[in-house]
């Protein structure tokens, strides 16, 4: 997977309401820097002003030179002082301009991504799980990223366009009301031949990124399985399926590419037309000697300024309408709901090894009942495993356990406290956990095994390493204990990272321990080893452990069997092995021989 | 460069005709100007209403004939840019089929993807830029000052020193950002990876109560983000206004040369209007040249990328027909793999992952292969359908070395079932088809059968003709292994390779399939892979793989007498802990 995701698609657009609730909202994030865009759009009339009056000034210039021996050059002279004079102010115009637009975007856009951050940390678990990663992070980087260039170009050429439109109208029109109108009303002319390219063209890029994607989800899958292919001798009829789709794709290309590029020349085709037009009535009156020849030169370029704002105008009216769309996206994140707030009254939690879970009951979809009226009481100590086919509730067990997600009915107390009257840094503090799901951070592998005690000393970080039996893959590694783990630990393999997991909870070693399939891709020699280290850890430490591997839970003191959600057998090894229930035929299916 | 410009040889006449008329279009831009002075020079001052009328016609021909230029242009380089890049993915497609396991690992699946799409994307858009603009904006711009030549000289010289001043701006202003923009661009990176970070790690995260910490982290990251993007905006702000000021007195030194000239009867008022219509055009001109150079250079570095996967040389070579004696040595006979003494590093690795394996499989036989992560059981089994080439020792199939066997033939006899269970998007038909194209429906379901996937698949409504999914993904993980398995059976090989395919079968089922298996009429040869001991007790000979040595090689019971890593391995799925503890392992 690439690190960075694709610029968001052209999202569905918004309804005007919208439109304007993610409005109000990002003006209300711009509020802070409104010194800015005060002084943004005062330079912005100012250098609007001063690139409209240089080619007046060049008019009035050249109508100082009628021809020879007819040139009022002291005349001349001025009006160049002038003009430097007005450039000078108007280049520093532009330059404020920029700076200003710069701190206003990037810093609105800071804020935004900062306002998100401080969301994903107090959303519930239910919300981060039902939400896939990848959108979330599109949404802070992507999304945010195409709503600052929105806004720049917002900023930049949005309130100078208009003002160059309408600086330019009444410039022109208080010099001569007939050339005006020619400009007037051939330049929108290049609005509407572009509108019909550009829907027009839609058709074809629709179904460009339609065969696009057709042919990425090919590759995809033919490249990744591409062993697969190999090794059933697959290659040509792979080949051929994608050359057929590159045919089509090359075909609606050609159409797309060939239809889109027209709006160039269309539109030079129509300002060309302004040009003569200008030329044409402008000659005709300067020959009466309704207008001067410096006059007619104003016109001339304005004629070539006029079509462009308007041209940027259109492009950026699409641009806003993406980036609020953008926004809407980020705001729609900033506005789902935070997890339950903690009691005003809440308690730090003082284990003491008492786990008690009476009556719960839990679902996580309302029509899916998942656990229901389940108690336990957990003594001090004890060590608890929780065995069942994939997909029973092992997981969902222990995200009650550590409040990951709270109870629907009944209570969960640890040291005789609810849970939900505790603190939620105290509760979970409480317990060390070790997860299937490995995950580390960029970072080298001594600070990913101090995560949780970032001040533990070398010594302290080895022991955890060698309790854990880690410590002789980490010496191997290039770098040893700084060795750079790439994201998520991509350099080096799942089972490294379980170990690594585990040496995080055994420098910490709190006085409660959650295993989830902690050693579920580690060998089973391995496992041995590190189940004597954990059996050490969980020497007086209440203990939960979920297995696949039945191997590893038979010591416990209970264990719990789960099947659809329900405990439907509870009780020791021996005991349960007795019963000859579930358990029995889940134990004894492992040992069944050809 | 070379092999990437060969593909662009069936777009020849395209690659010419588009810049050509670009160009042709560009002459008559040029000539506007000169038109529009002769008007002012010429018409106005004679008041010729019909020469007035002539030269404003001729200037609407240019248009129409400019408008003409241009859309062929565009034809004919959108034609050349997705002939081109049409070819290159073919031959990029074509390219990677014929790569060895060896090179697909070196590369990456990914960036092979990434290639494949995103980067011949850019380099199409790259291409139709560059035939459309990289000669037309440099040749206005020269023909700009061909033309204020023809108009004036001593005027024309300010051309001549005002083009590089511009061009140097333009172009040091883009060199001093675009590193800076990659720099912002590595900053968005982090942002991106720690956002993906505290999503994916949410769990730990909270266990360790690392909120505050985490949001801290990020908002410095963001900050520096910010604090690089202020810095190259203000420098790139920095361009407008500084292009601006030079056309601004290049167009003052114009004024005051026009004043001079125009007084002493060298130049008319038309001429300087012509003049500064030239400077103004040169300066949009190269403010498109610049912006072209950015997008061209992401394309040259697209086509870099690509050009990396087409140079990459396939590793392994096939014989078209099997080589060696027709006749094999008598000692040879009813063998079907043979490894002595092999030895396997994989490209790029440090570390050998197999040493001395020597051991020899007949036909009929089912040998197991055990040990723990990373031991190289996989590594073993991929050099029998000659997924690797063995870097030492030699491995035979049926007599013959395995490179003496043609591509086809060989994978044909060797069917593997890989760890990753992968399908392809169709239906369940054309998946188990790729084992066997003219396989019947009654062989489908009698692969279904063994592979103990036949009662699922006759539930599903359509039942054979069930769509699947991109990767197989609207089944579950025991389902698409189980298919796999299928399709591997289709092929009836000489020698079936299960590489610990059956994990996510239940234990009851993987016993079923392996009954099943052993229970299928001929002489195939199935090698197991697996973890778990249980599955492997009754094969004919079990391979136990210790980081990469053969450290024991027998039946079930013979191991479990004299080899201590079986006893170890075994002993922890199978003994009771309170055992392990009392010391019943030798570590």
């Amino acid at each position: 997977m690439s690190k960075q995701p694709a610029k968001p698609k052209k999202k569905n657009p918004l309804s005007t309401a919208e439109s304007r609730a993610a409005l109000v909202r990002v003006l209300a994030y711009i509020r802070p820097y409104r010194l800015f865009v005060a002084a943004s759009l005062l330079v912005a009339a100012g250098s609007v002003a001063a690139q409209l009056y240089i080619p007046l000034l060049c008019g009035d210039a050249i109508d100082l030179m009628v021809g020879p021996g007819q040139v009022d050059r002291a005349g001349v002279w001025g009006i160049i002082m002038e003009i430097l004079v007005v450039m000078a102010l108007a280049a520093l115009a532009q330059w404020v301009l920029s700076v200003c637009n710069n701190k206003i975007t990037f810093s609105v856009t800071r804020d935004l991504r900062n306002d998100a951050i401080h969301k994903i940390q107090s959303l519930p678990l239910s919300y981060l799980d039902s939400h896939p990663a990848g959108d979330i992070v599109s949404r802070m980087v992507a999304d945010v990223d195409t709503f600052a260039d929105g806004l720049l170009m917002g900023f930049t050429q949005l309130f100078t366009g208009v003002l160059t439109i309408f600086g330019t109208l009444l410039f022109m029109f208080r010099e001569n009301v007939l050339i005006s109108l020619v400009v007037v009303l051939i330049t929108p002319l290049s609005l509407v031949v572009a509108s019909f390219i550009s829907s027009h063209t839609y058709g074809y890029f629709h179904r460009q990124s339609a065969v696009r994607g057709e042919q990425t989800a090919l590759v995809n899958e033919m490249i990744e399985g591409q062993k697969v292919v190999q090794a059933f001798g697959h290659e040509a009829e792979s080949l051929a399926a994608f050359d057929e789709v590159n045919e089509r794709l090359a075909d609606v290309s050609l159409k797309a590419t060939f239809f889109s590029s027209l709006t160039n020349p269309a539109t030079r085709f129509v300002n060309n037309i302004v040009y003569a037009g200008v030329g044409l009535v402008g000659a005709f009156y300067a020959a009466a000697g309704g207008i001067t020849i410096g006059q007619l030169s104003v016109f001339l370029s304005y004629a070539n300024q006029y079509a462009k704002p308007f041209n940027e105008i259109s492009g950026v009216v699409t641009e806003l309408q993406n980036a609020l769309a953008c926004a809407a996206r980020v705001f729609a994140l900033l506005d789902a709901e935070d997890q339950t707030p903690e009691a005003p009254d809440a308690v730090t939690l003082q284990p003491d090894g008492r786990v008690a879970l009476e009556d719960v009951s839990f679902r996580y979809l309302p029509d899916r009942p998942l656990i229901e009226h389940f108690t336990l009481k957990v003594k001090p100590g004890q060590r608890v495993a929780i065995v069942g086919p994939t997909g029973c509730g092992k997981t969902t067990l222990i995200n009650l356990l550590m409040r990951f997600y709270d109870v629907d009915g009944g209570a969960i107390s640890v040291a005789g406290t609810d849970i939900r009257n505790t603190t939620r840094a105290s509760l979970r503090g409480s317990y060390g956990m070790v997860l299937q799901d490995t995950w580390l951070r960029a970072g080298t592998v001594r600070e990913n095994i101090a995560y949780g005690r970032p001040d533990a000393t070398d010594e302290e970080i080895v022991a955890a390493a060698k309790a854990a039996h880690a410590h002789s893959f980490i010496r191997r590694l290039p770098d040893g204990y700084d060795t750079v783990l790439s994201e998520n630990g991509g350099n080096i393999s799942q089972g490294q990272k379980q170990l690594l997991c585990i040496a995080r909870v055994m420098l910490c070693l709190p006085p409660m321990l959650i295993l989830d399939e902690a050693t579920s891709s580690i060998d089973t020699r391995t496992e041995v080893r590190i189940q004597k280290a954990f059996a050490n850890m969980m020497e007086g430490r209440t203990s939960f452990i979920v297995a696949h591997r039945l191997s590893t839970i038979r010591e416990a003191d209970v264990i719990l069997v789960m099947q659809d959600g329900k405990i439907v057998e509870q009780g020791t090894h021996d005991k349960l092995l007795a019963q000859g229930g579930f358990y029995a035929k889940l134990y004894n299916s492992q040992f069944e021989g050809v | 460069m070379n092999r990437m410009f060969s593909y662009l040889n069936g777009y020849k006449k395209e690659s010419v005709i588009a810049p050509l008329f670009k160009m042709l279009e560009a002459c008559f831009d040029l000539l506007v100007p000169l038109v529009m002075a002769d008007i002012v020079n010429v018409g106005i001052a004679s008041g010729d209403a019909g020469y007035i009328l002539a030269r404003c016609g001729l200037l609407l021909l240019l248009a129409m004939v400019g408008l003409g230029c241009s859309v062929t242009a565009q034809y004919f380089s959108a034609k050349a840019a997705v002939g081109y890049a049409t070819a290159l993915r073919h031959a990029v497609f074509a390219h990677i089929q014929s790569l060895s396991f060896s090179e697909l690992d070196t590369i990456g699946v990914s960036t092979l993807i990434t290639r494949m799409t995103s980067d011949i994307n850019l380099v199409q858009g790259g291409l139709n830029m560059f035939l459309r603009l990289f000669l037309r904006s440099p040749f206005v711009v020269v023909g700009a000052m061909v033309c204020a030549f023809t108009v004036n000289v001593r005027a024309a010289l300010i051309f001549v020193v005002t083009i590089p001043a511009l061009s140097v701006v333009v172009f040091t202003l883009m060199a001093v950002t675009s590193p800076l923009y990659k720099k912002v661009q590595g900053g968005l990176d982090k942002v991106l990876g720690l956002t993906r970070e505290n999503l994916t790690g949410v769990r730990v995260v909270r266990a360790f109560g690392k909120e505050a910490a985490e949001t801290e982290r990020f908002e410095a990251t963001n900050a520096r983000l910010t604090g690089l993007q202020l810095k190259v905006g203000q420098l790139s702000a920095l361009s407008n206004p500084l292009t601006y000021l030079l056309i601004n007195l290049a167009i003052v030194a114009l004024l005051w040369t026009g004043a001079i000239e125009i007084n002493v009867g060298g130049m008319a008022s038309g001429d300087l209007i012509a003049l500064v219509n030239y400077m103004n055009q040169i300066l949009v001109e190269l403010v498109k040249l610049a912006n072209l150079i950015v997008q061209i250079s992401k394309a040259l570095a697209s086509a870099g990328r690509v050009q990396a996967v087409l140079e990459t040389k396939p590793g392994m070579a096939f014989p078209q027909a099997v080589a060696g004696p027709a006749q094999l040595p008598a000692d040879r006979a009813g063998e079907a793999v043979r490894f002595d003494h092999v030895g396997l590093t994989y490209a790029g690795a440090g570390a050998p992952s197999l040493t001395g394996i020597t051991f020899t499989a007949r036909q009929g036989e089912t040998i197991g292969v055990i040990g723990g992560t990373g031991a190289g059981k996989s590594s073993l089994v991929s050099l029998i359908p000659r997924f690797y080439d063995a870097t030492e020792g030699a491995v035979e199939l049926f007599g013959r070395p395995a490179g003496a066997w043609p591509r086809e033939l060989l994978r044909g006899r060797v069917a593997t079932v890989m760890q990753k269970a992968q399908l392809f998007t169709g239906t369940i038909r054309s998946n188990l088809l790729w084992g066997s194209r003219t396989a019947s429906d009654q062989e489908l379901w009698a692969a279904l059968e063994t592979a103990q996937a036949a009662d699922f698949v006759r539930a599903k409504p359509l039942g054979l003709d069930e769509p699947v999914e991109q990767g197989g993904r609207n089944f579950s993980g025991g389902q698409r292994q189980r298919l796999t398995i299928a399709r591997a059976l289709v092929a009836k090989p000489d020698i079936l390779i299960l590489d610990d395919s059956a994990s996510a079968l239940d234990f009851a089922t993987d016993a079923a399939l392996r009954k099943a298996i052993a229970a299928l009429p001929g002489e195939m040869t199935v090698f197991i892979v697996s973890q778990r001991a249980a599955s492997l007790q009754h094969a004919d000979r079990i391979i136990v793989l210790d980081d990469g040595h053969m450290v024991g090689c027998g039946t079930h019971s013979e191991l479990l007498d004299r080899c201590p890593v079986y006893q170890e391995i075994y002993a922890s799925q199978f003994k009771k802990p309170s055992e392990l503890a009392k010391g019943g392992v030798r570590a």
